[in-house]
């Protein structure tokens, strides 16, 4: 019987030869899929209200994006939810038509009546700094807006 | 010297620079595409524009002071209310709408299902609903009271397409947006947007 021994078995070693495979499938969904944020913020980052009756912004490219929150910077720029970030800096909404002025020759003719203004405010920024800049945007004839809110119960 | 085997190079490592180049997409990416709640503005009046004169029963009237508290109509009122109270006014149909285009006069509301009060609005067309808000009102209770008053409107625009098309209104809209040139379909979503249009005006802020 000795042309039946048991054949000597040690646990097969896990073919690892398709993980990178694996791995850089992953990594090409995630770089595909990737956007960096083009701005980088002079405020904090805004806490967004909730909001349910919310409608996706499309076309990315006719969106422009007005923050207003807290300064990372108080010493400079001093406390307080209402600040305005246009661009790289923070201003004021006096600034506001001059910043959708050079947005809008960004893009073609026939696009400008589609752009988008994009608000993104703090929950406790005050309603009077949004008021001021929807004035300016209505001197400016920029008449779309979105109140940036994330999807949520709204309460 | 010895010949040697050509030896096989080490792939071991190519998933961990795989992984590490993986972890920093992860962590860089954003899914989340921008949503909010839109709004369209007036436009400019010229210097001698005179606002037109509006019966008082049809303005919904809704005030937020300074320390986030509502004032609806004259009464004290919760953020959850308000989406109930602009339902019974805009859907109140009590009177004739708005004349045509051609000039012909409003017809009645036949599809509104409110009480048709002589005290409130004559027509879901007629009807304005006036937030004003004090400029140190926190921006999150006027998203959040936006919020209720559209969500108002979706509720009234659903039914009535539910009744209508046997579908709800974001139903329709999708399959709009779905299909752009389906003449069908877009006149019945015009159809539902004019019986009940969105008129939310924003008063300028007490101060």
């Amino acid at each position: 019987m000795s042309k039946f021994r048991k054949k000597k078995k040690g646990m097969p070693a896990v073919n690892t030869a398709a993980l990178p495979d694996i791995v850089f499938m992953l990594l090409f969904f995630f770089m595909v899929t990737t956007t960096m944020r083009e701005t980088d913020l002079r405020i904090e980052n805004p806490r967004l209200p909730s909001a349910s009756e919310v409608k996706k912004l499309e076309h990315k490219s006719l969106v422009c994006t007005i923050y207003v929150g807290k300064s990372k910077d108080p010493s400079k720029h001093g406390v307080g939810y209402n600040k305005i970030q246009l661009n790289d800096k923070i201003s004021s909404a006096e600034q506001v038509p001059a910043f959708i002025i050079n947005a809008r020759s960004k893009v073609s003719e026939a696009e400008v009546p589609f752009m988008t203004t994009s608000i993104k405010a703090d929950k406790e920024s005050n309603v009077g700094t949004i008021t001021d800049i929807r004035l300016k945007l209505r001197d400016a004839n920029a008449l779309k807006i979105s109140y940036s809110a994330s999807k949520g119960a709204g309460n | 010297m010895a010949r040697r085997e050509n030896p096989e190079i080490n792939a071991g490592s190519m998933a961990d620079i795989a992984f590490l180049l993986l972890i920093f997409f992860l962590v860089t990416t954003t899914m989340n595409v921008d949503s909010g709640v839109s709004k369209k503005l007036s436009e400019k009046p010229p210097a001698d524009y005179v606002p037109p004169v509006i019966k008082e029963k049809n303005i919904f009237e809704v005030n937020i002071n300074r320390n986030n508290e509502l004032l609806v109509e004259g009464e004290r009122m919760d953020v959850k209310d308000i989406r109930d109270a602009a339902v019974k006014f805009i859907d109140n149909g009590g009177g004739l709408g708005k004349p045509n285009e051609d000039g012909t006069p409003g017809e009645s509301c036949d599809y509104c299902e409110g009480e048709r009060s002589d005290s409130s609005s004559d027509h879901p067309n007629k009807a304005i609903i006036s937030v004003q808000s004090d400029r140190g009102t926190e921006y999150g209770t006027y998203i959040k009271v936006q919020n209720e008053l559209l969500r108002a409107y979706t509720v009234l625009r659903n039914r009535l397409c539910m009744k209508r098309y046997n579908m709800s209104f974001d139903e329709l809209e999708e399959s709009y947006k779905d299909n752009k040139s389906n003449a069908a379909l877009k006149k019945k979503v015009e159809d539902i947007k004019t019986a009940y249009p969105q008129i939310i005006s924003d008063a300028e802020p007490t101060s």
